[in-house]
């Protein structure tokens, strides 16, 4: 089970952003779940300080751009395999 | 595998990279011919397509519209990719990272000189704030940033190059650029931290955190990135350029020449600040400010009024206040405007006395 979490206060880019890692998550058939972190302090906590920023298990992997879903789909495919050596 | 990874090494450009450089150079190539094709092919759209008159005021300002809308499309494609090219390189922890180890002053210029280069949708404002707060940036350094990212628009920029010319986009970085910077040092002496919500100082780091960005970016990654980027921002102001070139071609073409000397002239010495007021709360893309302005210029408007107009409008807004008042108290808030509105008002008046 992955952690994702989507950080940004809200703005149109941290919707988007989410909304292609929910398909890709779909895609892909993994389980996931993703949190929206929209407090200040929350984002602040994961040193980002362009929005948006996802954030895969406790991982910063991308700040301040909406990354394609080729890469979120590399990234989501290394957590799941990092996971499933623990 | 092994020696592949050498060999690329060792490469400054991979073969990736140079496929990528070629669809570039090719991109590049189509970009120069239909910027050359433009004008007569606007030329023909209007007297030829739609046989107006050559001199009728109809005919001149369709092939006027007809040719103005591609030209400035296109630049702002071919230049937004450019600077998009150069921002790969920059990011706010870098740009942190830098400033963090200077002082007054040099901090300041550094600050307004990455503010100017980098873009930042308003809503990183604040994270942006409490991060430079956190590694213990000065507060002045802090807000020259946060002054100047927004006033230096890079699509302000392309478009004042090319209705103005090279000149007055140039005259637009620099001031904009030393307008944040000299703000951000007053700011920084007035011993402002009181006024910060108390909240910011009180945020840590999160343990177990890890930042794992890619940081070796290749060519290929930068120009799609910087493609996609250019594509985007076309596609949100494209609508913007329109209207506001068929505003400017309405007011080019029936509000009276020199109607506007009277009220933003030159000699009437109260326009700047007025101007400033009015366009502080005020917002609008910068896309669609600027034809207006080279309207307003037209009827007789003098250029440091306009200037200073403009920039308040795209520099100073509501929603941009509203953002910040998450971690600055309403004190601050309305000296950081008064500040900022002063040193655009002092920018004004400069051009209109030396221009």
């Amino acid at each position: 089970m992955l952690t994702i979490k989507v950080l940004g206060s809200g703005c149109a880019n941290c919707k988007k952003l989410e909304a292609i890692t929910r398909q890709v998550i779909d895609q892909m058939d993994v389980q996931a779940d993703v949190i929206k972190v929209t407090e200040y302090p929350d984002i602040m906590a994961y040193n980002v300080m362009s929005t948006p920023g996802l954030v895969i298990n406790e991982k910063v992997v991308s700040m301040g751009r909406i990354p394609s879903a080729a890469e979120i789909t590399t990234w989501l495919a290394n957590a799941v395999e990092t996971e499933s050596y623990i | 595998m092994q020696t592949e990874l050498t060999k690329q090494e060792k490469m400054p450009f991979s073969n990736a990279d140079l496929r990528s450089w070629a669809v570039v150079a090719l991109a590049a190539i189509i970009w120069f011919i239909l910027y050359n094709v433009i004008e007569p092919f606007a030329n023909w759209l209007a007297y030829g397509l739609l046989a107006l008159p050559q001199d009728s005021q109809l005919g001149q300002s369709l092939a006027f519209f007809f040719y103005d809308v591609p030209k400035l499309l296109l630049l702002l494609s071919g230049m937004i990719f450019l600077i998009s090219l150069v921002q790969t390189f920059i990011d706010a922890q870098k740009v942190r990272a830098m400033v963090e180890k200077r002082g007054e002053g040099v901090g300041n210029l550094m600050a307004a000189f990455f503010g100017a280069v980098t873009p930042f949708c308003s809503c990183s404002s604040v994270p942006l704030f409490i991060g430079f707060v956190q590694a213990g940036i000065p507060l002045g350094i802090t807000l020259t940033f946060l002054i100047t990212s927004p006033l230096i628009s890079e699509v302000a920029f392309v478009l004042l190059i090319g209705m103005f010319g090279w000149k007055i986009a140039l005259l637009y970085l620099i001031s904009g650029t030393t307008i944040g910077m000299i703000s951000g040092l007053i700011l920084g002496r007035m011993k402002l931290e009181r006024y910060v919500e108390g909240f910011v100082y009180d945020i840590k780091p999160r343990s177990g955190v890890q930042i794992a960005l890619e940081e070796k970016l290749t060519w290929v990654d930068r120009i799609n990135r910087s493609a996609e980027s250019a594509r985007e921002i076309v596609s949100k102001v494209w609508l913007y350029v329109i209207v506001g070139i068929a505003i400017g071609a309405g007011i080019h073409g029936f509000v009276p020449e020199n109607a506007l000397t009277g009220i933003m002239g030159k000699d009437a010495w109260w326009s700047v600040p007025v101007s400033v007021l009015i366009g502080i709360p005020l917002y609008s893309n910068p896309a669609g400010i600027i034809p207006i302005v080279s309207a307003l210029l037209d009827k007789g408007a003098s250029l440091g009024t306009v200037l200073a107009f403009m920039m308040s409008v795209i520099a100073l807004s509501l929603p941009e206040m509203i953002i910040l008042r998450r971690v600055l108290k309403p004190q601050l808030i309305a000296i950081f405007i008064g500040v900022i509105a002063a040193a655009i008002i002092i920018t004004g008046y400069l051009f209109n006395i030396l221009i």
